[in-house]
């Protein structure tokens, strides 16, 4: 197989491009869906600071290393979540990778400042680990940046993440969940900071990809809590689609971008109701659609009924 | 040839003749959707014929977690 761009042999093949490139224009192909993602949701600017939340897994430090390719002020953010045998090995990865790179990281770690691990959530909660994890991520990237003055969180979701969790929400119809899923969610009050998906566009295998061809050194193994997570089934059953229908995730989630949550937005925005000012009931206008209907008719009946002979003039 | 396969546990498995990385895959029943295939440091694609003295590393690359929510 043989890069499309200069004829190289080929490191990965793209199959929902019909594509395959050398290491050097795959890393192109990943740098233009980031710049896409970024321009067409104007999910920020130079100017912005931004906040990476950083697991130490692929997604993540993937993310943060092309914002600081691009150029941009991105701080990592790292969560020490408590979990044996994993958070320490995640911590470690994500410091080597800002050392590296010399970049600033923020730590927070869970037990220390919160006085809980993830594993005290399994014992004390009804939610899932995964949901419960979820949950204090979100509220602690979210806190950091506001009491640290960030414009923006990023996080590393990829187009595998965001096609399983609209499989996940259209399974369960969590029509609340469809309407606010996308790559941007805007700041809103009170005090909540834009989130960005910068690598919406692009397909988990490939960012795994452009960790491998960038030497990154990420955490391989899976989240303990993870394994039998709803989310790991909803990818597989994505993925035999795609194996057998190249694009299938893509047009999933980017047709549902474009046109589904138009659909379901316009569904949810109810008009307002007003009583009819002839009958009362309720309406959306000042006169019921009844009402103009009734007097339709008569208006029409009243004219095509000959016009009633007048009496004879009493004598 | 070595085949390192890291999901769900780390197994190495042997199997004798020159193939394609595809048909490795095929043989081992995984979805090369899920998947990157190294060998030395170098990723390879489904095509490239991976000979007997060679060893290829198979890297899932799939994460899990909370998918019942906004993220």
């Amino acid at each position: 197989m043989r890069c499309i761009k200069c004829r190289q042999p080929a490191a990965v093949e793209v199959r929902r491009h019909h594509s395959a490139f050398c290491p050097e224009h795959f890393i192109e192909f990943f740098d233009n869906q980031v710049r896409r993602a970024v321009h067409d949701e104007k999910m920020f600017s130079p100017e912005d600071r931004i906040l990476v939340a950083v697991s130490g897994g692929k997604d993540s430090l993937a993310l943060w290393d092309v914002l600081l390719r691009f150029g941009y002020q991105a701080t990592g953010l790292h969560i020490n979540l408590g979990i044996p045998g994993y958070s320490d090995l995640s911590q470690e990865k994500t410091e080597a990778f800002a050392r590296d790179r010399g970049a600033e990281l923020i730590i927070v770690d869970l037990e220390a400042d919160y006085g809980v691990t993830v594993e005290d959530f399994k014992r004390g909660s009804e939610r899932t680990p995964c949901s419960a994890c979820g949950l204090s991520k979100r509220y602690i990237f979210n806190k950091v940046a506001l009491e640290q003055g960030f414009d923006v969180v990023a996080t590393g979701h990829n187009l595998d993440d965001e096609a399983a969790t609209l499989l996940g929400n259209l399974i369960h119809w969590q029509d609340g969940y469809l309407i606010r899923q996308g790559p941007v969610l805007p700041a809103g009050y009170p005090n909540l900071v834009k989130k960005v998906k910068p690598l919406y566009r692009l397909a988990e295998r490939e960012i795994a990809a452009y960790a491998v061809l960038r030497g990154i050194d990420y955490v391989l193994d899976e989240c303990p809590n993870a394994v039998g997570a709803r989310s790991l089934l909803y990818k597989e059953a994505l993925n035999l689609i795609e194996q057998h229908s190249p694009g299938a995730k893509q047009n999933l989630y980017l047709g549902f971008l474009q046109k589904g949550r138009k659909l379901i937005s316009a569904a949810e925005e109810r008009p307002q109701l007003v009583e009819c000012e002839r009958c009362g009931m309720p309406t959306t206008a000042q006169v019921c659609s009844f009402c103009r209907l009734m007097e339709r008719v008569r208006i029409r009946l009243r004219r095509s009924k000959p016009e009633p002979v007048a009496p004879p003039a009493a004598r | 040839m070595k085949v390192i396969v890291r999901y769900p546990k780390r197994q190495e498995l042997e199997l004798k003749g020159a193939r394609r990385v595809r048909d490795i895959l095929k043989e081992l029943n995984i979805n090369p959707e899920a998947v990157l295939v190294i060998r030395g440091d170098s990723l390879v694609t489904g095509d490239t014929v991976v000979g007997d003295d060679d060893v290829i590393e198979v890297r899932p690359v799939m994460s899990g977690g909370q998918t019942d929510a906004v993220h």
